[in-house]
């Protein structure tokens, strides 16, 4: 296969010896149908074993490896080199704090996961003797697509509100938490909706859609934000006129 | 030494190792129990399996059925009694999992649906579209928050147990963040850490698939069992090696050689009636062969055959297989709704392991194992794909139980020993770490992966099995003289890499060394010069210990039951 030569700028950050992120230039002779990741792995393995990246899989499903591809979140494994030109610019993801190079901090984000409780909520636990609940393909359908989130974390470097408010539970767990309100196996709608009426939520959102547009699984996080936000509200009506219970 | 005590140290986070945190939890919610994992457990690679898991499920299935599918893909090197408890036990996991918010497919009634799968007599792989791994992974994850007495060890690499008086006691394991070397201690501790594909140089398995817990256990005097057999998937995108799920398979899909032709029904192959679904040590045999033959396509990575979906149609395609179609079209150049899709065998899982009985315990006291890590002995010569998944639950449940049980009948730990090997750990990987040397990794990794997959690969004979031997024996001594650059404490990526080579080349003796001693074809274990299966003299399971000079043999029985061995022909 014909070779070709593209320059990465990387940024390095080290915090054994560096005071602030620099950035380190490499040649890399590419193959016409590499992924960015692999450009990354020849480095690593080639040129300089001391950069530092997560990455797993390598086909779109274990979401270690987002980073900033020329200004924007990529999920690297995915996107491909060819819809880049011959300078690639590589960085962590924007607005987590740097651990190390293009590793971030994600400790953050697992608490905010948490606090949406992501799973099943019932008054009464399903005893394993009856068996599994009945769910019809269209119940299925209106949760499934906010169940594909692979936690890449592109939806939070894409957010201006992450951006200005770090507290901001943000789209992937605004999203999680709305699939399971979606969930017709689930009765802890209430539960959840009080937890998006609070500060740093669903209202603090601004409609900037980015993250629907950055996301690389189509979850669509922009339309679980505003499905969230429209339930909240009317959970919040219905408490005033209705004794709650589950659907 | 920063040191902490739990009841229960599981070291793992993806299906097996969540599965017996969470039984765990539930039995006793007083009992403290680590969940270890050198990555964030939503990233463990249970994520990226696709097709589905095996339970009974419908009105012409039973637990017989299941048992004895099992049983004859396993080349009856399975055991029966652990196969038994295997499929009564399946569907209430996946059940379970249901209750936990698992989004299975649906039947228009509303009840779980199910498909084929490669080897199984009918209808009882669960699935979710073709992304099972990924949303029982997610479920498990999101289910384990639940419990307080579940306490993470995110991104921290478990570089040894600590074995005291006879018996495990914790785990030295490296904080990858800080750098340093913690004591995890714990009264029992359980690997769940999956397999080692990366051993080989084109596998599905990710960059993390190390055989990082086979390695922990070997090097601590506990037999590695059954370790000749690797599964090469049939369908695997050349390249890559990613994996194309046998789902595809399952809803209709057709292999063809550069003729155009279903091989699988115009030759003989073994597989009869079944085709496409025969199990996938044949298949993938059946593949190599067309390529031998002359009848592979050429392409940029080596000839394959094509996986031909086109006849199902965008509509089954869109609904059912949605990720085999993103990966065909990213990975493989082409949309199977008009395309074929190049497919060939490919690494994809160990049926061997660490040698557990039927409660995941090891010889060691206190160290127990389940998932791919372990050979609890389902599996046998060759595992039926969609067994794995529900294996990594059934087994995952139940040692977790008997961990938890023995960790609260034992006494504890003399902790200054405990403190000094971890001190002893410590020092080790802190020479390894920026280590000057000769040697360079990613071409040890390079030479390993060249020598596993002319040894070890779909076909063997016993020069190139033998040839193998003396290269892994080989790296093991180079491996001393390896050179690294990253001397940094934070996040050394290369420091990690390292270790994980040096449990690679343990593991990869093991296999080598196994597979030379098997005189017979079995399962997985196919020799060019020894084409029978011979149950006189190799009826048995293989057992590695660490010698001083490299891997010993010994030989355990199988356990029959109400299958006597038969020929195995589909």
């Amino acid at each position: 296969m014909s070779e070709q030569k593209k320059t990465f700028v990387v940024t390095r950050f080290d915090p054994d010896k560096d005071q602030a992120p620099r950035q380190q230039t490499y040649e890399v002779p590419v193959q016409p149908d590499w992924k960015v990741l692999d450009a990354l792995n020849y480095i690593k393995d080639e040129i300089d074993g001391s950069l530092s990246h997560r990455w797993s899989c390598r086909m779109a499903v274990c979401g270690s490896c987002g980073m900033m591809v020329d200004g924007k979140p990529s999920l690297t494994c995915k996107d491909a080199l060819s819809d880049y030109g011959d300078k690639v610019e590589i960085a962590p993801l924007a607005n987590f704090p740097i651990v190390r190079d293009l590793v971030v901090e994600l400790e953050g984000f697992l608490e905010k996961l948490k606090s949406v409780k992501p799973y099943i909520l019932r008054a009464k636990e399903r005893a394993l003797e009856e068996g599994t609940h009945r769910q019809s393909p269209e119940q299925l359908e209106e949760f499934k697509q906010f169940s594909y989130c692979i936690n890449c974390m592109l939806c939070y470097s894409a957010c201006p509100v992450v951006a200005n408010e770090p507290e901001f539970i943000g789209p992937a767990a605004i999203a999680l938490g709305h699939r399971y309100n979606m969930d017709s196996r689930d009765e802890g709608q209430h539960e959840r909706n009080e937890i998006f009426r609070g500060e740093g939520t669903v209202f603090s959102c601004s409609y900037a859609n980015e993250c629907s547009e950055v996301c690389p699984k189509h979850v669509d996080p922009a339309a679980a934000v505003n499905q969230a936000k429209f339930n909240a509200v009317i959970d919040w009506l219905t408490g005033f006129v209705t004794t709650r219970g589950g659907k | 030494m920063d040191t902490t005590r739990h009841d229960l140290v599981i070291v793992g986070g993806g299906a097996a190792g969540l599965r017996a945190a969470i039984a765990a939890a539930v039995q006793d919610p007083q009992a403290s129990i680590a969940l270890v994992s050198k990555v964030y457990p939503m990233r463990s690679h249970t994520v990226s399996a696709e097709g589905g898991a095996a339970a009974v499920a419908r009105a012409d299935d039973n637990l017989e059925m299941h048992a004895f599918d099992t049983v004859k893909g396993s080349d009856f090197l399975g055991d029966q009694d652990v196969i038994q408890y295997f499929v009564a036990e399946a569907p209430k996991e996946l059940t379970l999992l249901e209750h936990w918010g698992c989004p299975w497919s649906r039947n228009d009634d509303g009840t779980v649906a199910t498909r084929a799968f490669g080897g199984m007599s009918t209808k009882r792989t669960w699935y979710a579209a073709d992304k099972v791994g990924f949303h029982m992974l997610h479920s498990l994850f999101q289910q384990s928050l639940r419990y307080p007495n579940i306490v993470r060890y995110d991104e921290q690499f478990v570089t040894k147990l600590i074995v005291d008086g006879g018996a495990v006691h914790g785990v030295a394991s490296l904080d990858i963040r800080e750098g340093a070397v913690r004591l995890i201690l714990g009264r029992a501790v359980l690997l769940a850490c999956g397999g080692g594909g990366k051993i080989f140089p084109f596998t599905t398995n990710g960059n993390i698939k190390t055989a990082d817990g086979m390695a922990l256990a070997y090097r601590e005097g506990v037999a590695l069992k059954d370790m000749e057999f690797v599964q090469y998937h049939p369908t695997g995108l050349p390249g890559t090696g990613i994996l194309i799920t046998e789902a595809a398979r399952g809803e209709g899909g057709h292999l063809k050689n550069s003729e155009g032709e279903r091989f699988l029904t115009t030759r003989d192959y073994g597989v009869g009636t079944k085709a496409e679904l025969g199990p996938r040590d044949m298949i993938s045999r059946a593949i190599i062969q067309e390529i031998e033959a002359g009848r592979g396509i050429k392409g940029p990575y080596g000839e394959y055959v094509n996986l031909d979906l086109t006849h199902l149609g965008g509509d089954v395609i869109m609904k059912r297989l949605p990720m085999v179609r993103e990966l065909s079209m990213l990975y493989g150049g082409a949309d199977p709704i008009t395309q074929p899709i190049p497919v060939r065998p490919v690494v994809h899982y160990m049926m061997g392991g660490v040698d557990v009985d039927i409660d995941g315990a090891s010889a060691l006291p206190g160290l127990y194992a389940a998932g791919e890590v372990a050979c609890v002995s389902l599996n046998g010569a060759n595992r039926l794909g969609s067994n794995s998944l529900t294996e990594c639950l059934v087994f995952g449940a139940r040692s977790g139980l008997a961990a938890l049980r023995f960790a609260k009948g034992t006494s504890a730990a003399n902790e200054a020993a405990c403190a000094r090997q971890a001190e002893e750990e410590s020092a080790r990987v802190a020479a390894l770490r920026g280590k000057r040397g000769g040697e360079r990794m990613a071409q040890l990794r390079r030479e390993l992966g060249v020598t596993m997959e002319e040894g070890c690969g779909v076909y063997r004979e016993q020069a190139s099995m033998e040839a193998t031997v003396h290269a892994t024996a080989a790296l093991r001594g180079r491996y001393d003289d390896l050179g690294l650059q990253d001397k940094s404490t934070v996040f050394n990526t290369e420091l990690v890499a390292a270790l994980e080579l040096g449990n690679m080349i343990h593991v990869a003796e093991t296999i080598a060394v196994s597979a030379a001693h098997r005189n017979e074809s079995r399962g997985a274990h196919a020799r060019r010069d020894t084409k029978k299966r011979d149950d006189q003299n190799f009826l048995y399971h293989t057992l590695a210990f660490a010698g001083y000079s490299g891997p010993r043999l010994a030989k355990k029985p199988v356990t029959l039951g109400i299958w006597e061995p038969e020929e195995r022909k589909y």
